[in-house]
Formats: C-alpha cells, sequence, structure tokens
C-alpha cells in the first residue's frame, strides 16, 4: 500500500462527495487510503474499533451504485462513529468496562440514516465513559491524544471529550467526518480543541434512539466534519422525525447545504455580555472580538444581550445530568449484557458488577444523582436545577426576541497537556461554562476554528441560534469560517511524513 | 452540604455500588465539595417557576397500539453472560 494517500484524505467531505460522482477515484480506492490513514493514526488512540472489512463491503455497495448512476447522498464517504451510538453487530462500549463485549442486536436511527444515505464506517471512535468528561481521559480504553501539539513542546495534549476520539480522527484525516453525541459541550469542546467544526442541532432534531443514553433530556446527537459545508451535508441525512424517540420533532429536514448560499447582512448578532466573565483569559476574548468584526463586515449587526442566569447553568446541570444518568445507567446490572461479575446474592452480582465496571468520574456522578434525587432531597436539589434551567432557557428565549443567533467563544481554553488537567472535578466542569447552558435550552449550536492560540493551538467559535433555525447557525457558521480563513494544519496527520 | 461516611455509604446501596471502607472518607469529601459548589443554585429565586423537565414542548404522541417487533429471543440473549433454557441467569433469588 502506498504510504502517501493525502491527495485522497486531504480532500472535504463535499469535494471526495463531487470527486466520487465524476468517477474521479472510487468508493474503494478513497476507502482504501482511510483505512491505512486510521491504522497511521492508531498513535492517537482515537477508535476503540476499527471496521475495515465492514468498510470495504459498504465501498463496493457504493461503488455499484454510483456506476449505474444512482449516487446516495453520502455514497462511498467513509466516516468514523462515536462508540457510544448502538451498531448491529459491531462491539458498542460507551467507553466503558461495564459493556464489555456488548454487539448490539439493533442500529441506532441516526447512524441507520447514514448507512442508508451510502456512508461507509471506518469504525468506533473513542470517548470519555458513558460521554461523562471534558478532556476525554475517562475512557476505560485510554486516553486519545490531540493531532495538535504546541510548537516546540512534545507533550501529548486532551483532545477535549466527550467526543474526543470523533474530533481527533476528523483532524488528524483518519475519517472525512464522525458521529458525535453534545450533552454538555461535548460535540462543540472538543472541535474546538482539534481545529474541526462540530454542530449541536436543536433537541429533537436528530433522533436519540439507539443512542447510549447519558442524560436523556440534554443528549443531542450531531455530526463533526472538517468544514461547515460538511457539517450541512452530514446533518441533513441525520436529521428528521423517528417514532422511535419521543422526544424527536415531527417537522420537516432543510436542505442545509443549499441554505448555506444566502448571505448573513442585516442579522442581528447577540453578544451576551454575562460571557465576558473577569477570568476570561484575554487571548479567547480578543478571538470573540475578532469574531464580531467578521460577522460585523459580512454586514450583520452585533447587539449587547444580557443573559442573566449564566453562571447558574453549570451547578445546575450538575445536578440534572447526574440525576438522569442515575437513572439510565441503573439497566448496567450485569444481568443482561455486559460486564458481569459474580457474587453470592442477586445483590451482590449487582454492587460488584457496577463497582469494577464504572470509572470514579460515572462512580461520581451516579452518586451525585442518586442523592439528588433521594427521599428528603429531590426538591432542595433535582426542582431546584429544574427551576433554574427553566430560567435559563428563559434568558434565551428572551434574547431571541431581539436577536438571530448569538456569539460566544466555545470553551475558556484551548487544550491542555494531560498533566495539566485539574484532579479537581469542578476545575473540570468549567471547561463547559460556554457550552452547557445551550444544552439547558435545547439550542442548535455550532464551533468553527477560527484562529490559534499564543501557544499556537486552536480555538473555536460559537454560533447559537433559534430552536430548529440550524439553517441560519450554518449560514453564519460559514460565514466566521470565510473570514476567519483557517488553514493551519495539526503536527500529526495520518500519512504525512 | 457536608456529607459523611455513613451518607456516602447509604446513596452508595441505593446505587447498587459496592464501595469498601477506605473508599467513603475520600468520596465524603469529594461529592461534599461538589454540592457546596451546587450551593450557589439558593441564590437564585425560583418561587415563581415551574420546574422544567425537558425542553421538548410537543406532547408525547399517540400511537397505534399493535406489534411491530419481537420474536427475537435469542438474539436479545446474545448478549447475556448467563442464560439457561432461553432466560437470563442470575443467583438463586428466593430461598
Amino acid at each position: 500500500m502506498s504510504a502517501d494517500f493525502s491527495a485522497l484524505t486531504g480532500l472535504s467531505l463535499a469535494e471526495a462527495r463531487d470527486g466520487l460522482r465524476r468517477r474521479q477515484f472510487s468508493a474503494r480506492e478513497l476507502t482504501e487510503a482511510y483505512i491505512a490513514a486510521v491504522e497511521a493514526a492508531r498513535p492517537l488512540n482515537a477508535f476503540i474499533t476499527e471496521t475495515p472489512e465492514a468498510a470495504l463491503a459498504m465501498a463496493a455497495a457504493a461503488d455499484r451504485r454510483l456506476a449505474q448512476g444512482q449516487g446516495r447522498a453520502l455514497d462511498g464517504l467513509p466516516i468514523a462513529v462515536k462508540d457510544v451510538f448502538c451498531t448491529k453487530g459491531v462491539l458498542t462500549t460507551a467507553g466503558s468496562h461495564i459493556l464489555d463485549g456488548f454487539r448490539p442486536p439493533y442500529e441506532a436511527t441516526v447512524t441507520e440514516r447514514l448507512w442508508q444515505a451510502g456512508a461507509v464506517m471506518l469504525g468506533k471512535t473513542n470517548l470519555d465513559e458513558f460521554a461523562m468528561g471534558s478532556a476525554n481521559t475517562t475512557s476505560y480504553y485510554g486516553p486519545v491524544e490531540n493531532p495538535w501539539r504546541r510548537p516546540g513542546d512534545n507533550r501529548p495534549l486532551v483532545p477535549g471529550g466527550s467526543s474526543g476520539g470523533s474530533a481527533a480522527a476528523v483532524a488528524a484525516h483518519a475519517a472525512l467526518a464522525a458521529t458525535g453525541t453534545d450533552t454538555g459541550g461535548s460535540i462543540r469542546q472538543p472541535a474546538s480543541f482539534c481545529g474541526i467544526v462540530g454542530l449541536k442541532p436543536t433537541y429533537g432534531r436528530c433522533s436519540r434512539w439507539g443512542v447510549v443514553a447519558y442524560a436523556s433530556s440534554l443528549d443531542h446527537p450531531g455530526p463533526m466534519a472538517r468544514t461547515v459545508r460538511d457539517a450541512a451535508i452530514l446533518l441533513a441525512v441525520m436529521a428528521g422525525h423517528d417514532p422511535k424517540d419521543s422526544t424527536s420533532a415531527p417537522l420537516p429536514v432543510p436542505d442545509y447545504e443549499t441554505a448555506l448560499a444566502g448571505d448573513i447582512r442585516g442579522l442581528k448578532i447577540g453578544i451576551p455580555r454575562e460571557y465576558r466573565a473577569p477570568d476570561l483569559p484575554a487571548e479567547i476574548e480578543a478571538l470573540w472580538r475578532q469574531g464580531v468584526e467578521w460577522l460585523l463586515a459580512a454586514g450583520a449587526e452585533p447587539v449587547e444581550i444580557s443573559l442573566p442566569h449564566t453562571k447558574y447553568a453549570l451547578p445546575a446541570y450538575y445536578i440534572i445530568a447526574p440525576a438522569e444518568a442515575s437513572s439510565n445507567l441503573a439497566r448496567y446490572d450485569g444481568v443482561r449484557f455486559g460486564l458481569r461479575v459474580e457474587g453470592d446474592s442477586l445483590e451482590d452480582l449487582y454492587e460488584l458488577t457496577r463497582a469494577q465496571g464504572f470509572g470514579a468520574e460515572v462512580r461520581r456522578r451516579v452518586l451525585i444523582g442518586t442523592y439528588a434525587l433521594s427521599a428528603g432531597y429531590y426538591d432542595a436539589y433535582y426542582l431546584k436545577a429544574q427551576r433554574v434551567r427553566a430560567l435559563v432557557a428563559r434568558d434565551f428565549a428572551q434574547a431571541f426576541e431581539r436577536v438571530d443567533a448569538i456569539l460566544a467563544p466555545v470553551a475558556p481554553s484551548a487544550a491542555f497537556a494531560i498533566d495539566e488537567q485539574s484532579d479537581d472535578p469542578i476545575a473540570m466542569y468549567l471547561n463547559d461554562v460556554f457550552t452547557v447552558p445551550v444544552n439547558l435550552a435545547g439550542l442548535p449550536a455550532i464551533a468553527v476554528p477560527a484562529g490559534l492560540s499564543a501557544d499556537g493551538l486552536p480555538l473555536g467559535l460559537q454560533v447559537i441560534g433559534r430552536a430548529f433555525d440550524e439553517a441560519s447557525v450554518l449560514r453564519i457558521g460559514a460565514a466566521l469560517e470565510t473570514a476567519a480563513q483557517f488553514r493551519h494544519r495539526p503536527s500529526f496527520l495520518a500519512g504525512h511524513g | 452540604m457536608a456529607l459523611d461516611k455513613a451518607q456516602v455509604a447509604h446513596i452508595a446501596a441505593l446505587a447498587r455500588i459496592r464501595l469498601s471502607e477506605a473508599e467513603l472518607e475520600p468520596l465524603a469529601a469529594e461529592l461534599s465539595k461538589i454540592l457546596d459548589w451546587i450551593e450557589q443554585l439558593n441564590e437564585v429565586d425560583t418561587s415563581a417557576v415551574a420546574p422544567m423537565a425537558s425542553v421538548a414542548t410537543s406532547t408525547l404522541p399517540m400511537r397505534d397500539d399493535r406489534v411491530d417487533d419481537g420474536d427475537c429471543r435469542e438474539a436479545v440473549l446474545a448478549n447475556a453472560p448467563r442464560s439457561a433454557k432461553g432466560f437470563f441467569a442470575v443467583p438463586k433469588v428466593i430461598e
């Protein structure tokens, strides 16, 4: 196999699609290049399971359709799947020991839509255990490395989390794109850390059926890609009503790629003053200001807005998400699937299985959630947090009476080294300060790479939109992308050098 | 809100997670710190606000009550750590 497959893997998803349709190369050639790229990227630990045989079979089917002029929306395009989507017959771990050996007998709706559209599965990507984390360091399968390093500093950096494997694979050109899930920032923050695009759609836009549940009222499946256009193409396939998810929205799905064609003249862009916290690093604030200038130059109108309950979104989230997790994770009992640690009694079996099967962060959140839902504390913690959630959502609703979208940073920092990570859970939770409020409100938001930090690492900007207005979010994201001209590449690219 | 060892043991029992005696003290400290941080929610006046369980505004849809799945016992049991005679097998529950 040729060592240099970068001519193919360097294409965006849209370019690869167009090349396949023009028969400039075959789905098999593209897929073989990506299988080699996935192998070359193994030092990043981005994949838990590689599925090269399945990929080649899917590519062959795509080539047959393409040859007959019956190519589908994503025919022959190799993508990766966060290992929290159930894939029929393919190991699905959620990054947890407790799902040892689990091969789902069914396929998640979102991935089923991708395969029906002709996409090719390269494998399942690493993640924080049960998607609980912001650095991809809680996975049972080990941490993922960010393909970026600081110039002159060889220490491996975290890719962000929880969709860290997906972000690292896409950034390292080991997948054209990937699926992610975002419960408190898990698509947008790793996208920002790895210099790619990540889109969290509106709650209800993409079905959660077949996605291993963390916090059901906050979990959002969505696309991760190298360009805004690629994210638009993927979302159009992933989105849509699903009778199997009762919270799935029965709304038509626009043609998001076509929606990119418009401009953003006259749109009002809210700038939330509460996000300009005193401890916001100067380079993050400078990039944010730059983003405002870019949108102004593109004809949009910046408007200062207030989201007064921003400060309380994180503590509310860290009651609601663990409470829902403690309920959702009750199913892991060692009886029906996954890990089983034998005990003398059924009670022993449950307790020993869960003690060995869950890692420290999952255990912490299940315990907090169990406490918050327990008799005597339910009102004080759980209902209180849900009331604060209503206020956070109301802040956004009131802002959207005056503006069409909101511009904000994605995260308060660039990627950090594994040994720079705080042992303090609360310090880690603060990574999600700009992303969590959006999950509480269920709104669509995109992270777009916009610049480099002083130490040479990617930083993203975030556009938040009205519910079900992904089209505007994508269009404004595209305007940022055009203005930023982010052409930097990570130090590790699969198949280069 | 400070949790003590006994409370952590109680919560862990509710959550069906076995903890060793040595794990209780550090977890009590850790969880107490998180709960202290969460206490700031009490600064917010929520007396006139209803709890929000979900942003999904539509009411739960009705559907016809008909069987559209099933007859897949082998597939369901395929992931069981132990099964016997078409059932999940667990330690004896009734004496």
